[in-house]
């Protein structure tokens, strides 16, 4: 997993609230057997005519958003399943850090498993961020998690809190699963009083 | 070790039955009981174990399906759709190579992996069971903490048996007095999605509890499980009681013989203990409940039947104005407008939130003797194998067929549209699902989400009709 510490980027606006994950990434794609190249049909209804001509409107579409590797968004992002193609699709576009009033939550868990940051900050906040968002390309933001905190174009700082597990893992890119296998010795002991007490399971 | 002797819920006694290993932060190593897996969201999950060298720790605990992709035609044909086809084809190659239990896709026993877990004896109150989608919830019914997992916890669980999880907070929705004629499970959780929002219950595990829960069977509960996604949390749960124990006796996986009579002695002291706190509370009446419909695209957009379309404009919140405008808009729909007068193309009467055989009895007691209204296609997709052929040894397909739906193979179908059913841009359908999304059932689809029995009653009448005027 890549490691997530320091980001300092353009950010696109995209103040709707209830973003579901069959708007982040439509069923039709998620025939892959990859993880990889999902980027180009990220929001795909919102970003695409029938024609596959991309809409103007959208602000993915736009410059300088297409460079765009924060994403402020609206409330319950990331709602509906738990496909994991939903961060993919995030990342492979250089999503690497979503903020939100709040968030679903499989879609918020998925985001860390990818080294995807997502910041969950009070609402009046999130707006500011929206606000400088929408300045462009010259309202570059900074989101650091090592200080837990973002600094905004006008050098405001913003903090945030991360669960410090999570937080770990991301700064360092670890991987949960060599974590937990160094703990066998734990889940060995545990199936072994499961067959005494709870032979059925 | 004593355990300390606060009132536990039963979401508390699950997880402290499971908890394997605890982190300083309060993260807890929790054991899995039961992994579902499928072909969408497993793929990347086995590439991950075979770049890492690692094994699936408990294939005997393991049980793969395909659903998701396959075509509700006869499968003997194969899957036409490439990339269907090789998804599909990936999970044979995967299960084969990890040794993995798998249930082919011409065996009777196939289906939607939320239908075939309870329906095997798989699932069973008191375990923890996942599966890489989100409406694992539907397991909840029978007592299990059961929750829809990403692919990287996929592999994860593959890996080790264990997912690392923080404990939910608790909540009770208790649904009191006695649901009237023509309502359902469906209705009473899209009644209660539109009382407390698709974030209403973000962070918790939901108890459903109350005189009108306890009355559900199986299904009833199971649909009610379902869609607690739908709500926002992760997991519902049912108390596991005498209608859950004489669900789960018998089945091929249940316990049997003297471990039968031992689990049932554990699953009995599964229920919250009285006195038992809860971090939020909801109280609902049943007898205020109607047959509910959706009129947007998001779940909590549901009104009774006898309700009409609102009118954005009535509604003071800017953004909430403009998100309804939006609503109103895509599903093509006129303020004011009353709901049961919205004329439908199509019905959908499947899923893993309806596609029991209890949910095609219900819509075959209203289809029958009645014909699909001129200009409707209905099509009627069994959650399983068994429950298609238990339908078929009922009589309930000749009912079907007689009153012109389309009576066709087990799978997800048209829940999703990432088979060859699909609605076409602008399609009107009610449907028996779980999701209205925008696009859910096919890019510019318009879903309406009932219950079976409305369902069936807007197939007759090509509206969404109230099914109690069908009496
Ligand atoms: S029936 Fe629908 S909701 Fe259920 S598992 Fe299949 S796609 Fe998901």
């Amino acid at each position: 997993m890549q490691k997530f510490t320091t980001l300092t980027a353009i950010a696109a606006p995209l103040p709707l609230a209830n973003v579901d994950t069959d708007k982040i990434i439509p069923a039709r794609f998620l025939k892959t057997i990859k993880r990889t190249g999902l980027g180009k049909n990220l929001f795909n209804a919102m970003r695409y005519n029938e024609d596959g001509s991309e809409k103007p409107d959208f602000v993915l579409n736009q410059e300088p958003y297409r460079k765009a590797e924060v994403l402020i968004a609206g409330e319950n992002f990331g709602c509906g399943s738990s496909r994991e193609h939903a961060p993919w699709a995030l990342l492979d576009f250089g999503i690497r850090c979503v903020i939100a009033p709040d968030f679903a939550d499989i879609f918020h868990n998925n985001c860390f498993k990818n080294g995807i940051l997502p910041i969950k900050l009070p609402a009046e906040q999130v707006e500011k961020l929206m606000a400088d968002a929408r300045l462009g390309g010259n309202a570059r933001i900074t989101v650091d998690l090592e200080k837990e905190e973002i600094v905004r174009p006008n050098g405001e700082r913003i903090g945030f809190k991360i669960d410090p597990f999570r937080r770990h893992c991301l700064l360092n890119g670890l991987d949960d699963i060599g974590l937990t296998m160094q703990r066998a010795g734990a889940i060995d002991s545990y199936e072994a009083k499961l067959r005494e007490t709870q032979p059925w399971r | 070790m004593v355990q300390s002797a606060k009132p536990r819920t039963l979401f508390d006694k699950i997880w402290d039955a499971h908890v394997v290993d605890r982190m300083e932060d309060g993260t807890c190593l929790i054991y899995i009981d039961r992994h579902l897996v499928h072909e969408v969201t497993s793929p990347q999950a086995f590439e991950g174990l075979r770049a890492t060298g690692r094994k699936v720790r408990r294939p005997d605990l393991t049980t793969a399906v395909a659903d998701h992709n396959i075509p509700t035609s006869d499968r003997r044909k194969g899957i036409a759709e490439e990339e269907s086809r090789i998804q599909v084809e990936t999970l044979e190659e995967n299960v084969k190579a990890f040794g993995v239990p798998y249930i082919p896709i011409l065996d009777v026993r196939q289906g939607i992996v939320h239908i075939i877990g309870p329906e095997l004896g798989l699932s069973q109150p008191g375990m923890t069971i996942v599966c890489g989608d989100s409406h694992t919830s539907t397991h909840g019914a029978l007592g299990a903490l059961a929750f829809g997992i990403g692919t990287s916890e996929v592999e994860h669980v593959l890996a080790t048996q264990t997912l690392l999880q923080r404990p939910a907070k608790n909540m009770r929705i208790s649904v009191e007095g006695t649901l009237p004629f023509g309502c359902s499970g469906k209705d009473m959780i899209l009644a209660i999605i539109a009382r407390i929002g698709t974030a209403g219950g973000t962070g918790h595990v939901i108890e459903y509890a109350g005189e009108a829960v306890r009355a559900l069977d199986m299904a009833g509960r199971m649909t009610v499980c379902n869609m607690t996604i739908e709500a926002g949390a992760r997991a519902g749960l049912v108390a596991p009681d005498e209608t859950t124990f004489a669900y789960v006796k018998g089945r091929p996986h249940a316990p049997s013989a003297a471990n039968w009579d031992k689990a049932v002695a554990y699953w009995r002291t599964l229920p919250s203990d009285p006195g038992a706190t809860y971090d939020k509370e909801v109280v609902l009446k049943a007898a205020e409940i109607v047959p509910m419909v959706t009129w947007g695209t998001s779940p909590e957009d549901a009104l009774p039947v006898t309700e009409r379309v609102p009118d954005p404009a009535a509604t003071a919140d800017e953004k909430r104005r403009a998100a309804m405008q939006r609503m109103v808009e895509y599903m093509g729909l006129t303020p004011g407008q009353k709901l049961s007068e919205v004329t439908i193309d199509k019905v959908f009467i499947g899923s893993c939130t309806n596609g029991r055989i209890e949910d095609l009895r219900a819509a075959a007691a209203v289809a029958k003797g009645r014909k699909v209204a001129d200009g409707v296609y209905a099509m009627v997709v069994p959650g399983s194998g068994l429950v298609k052929k238990q339908a078929e040894e009922e009589g309930i397909d000749r009912i079907l067929i007689e009153a012109g739906f389309d009576w066709r193979e087990p799978g997800c179908s048209m829940c999703l549209g990432m088979n060859p059913d699909k609605l076409k841009p602008g399609e009107r359908c009610a449907s028996t699902s779980n999701r209205n999304f925008e696009g859910r059932q096919g890019p510019g689809g318009r879903t309406h989400l009932v219950s079976p029995a409305m369902a069936a009653a807007a197939a007759v009448t090509g509206r969404l009709a109230d099914v109690r005027e069908l009496g």
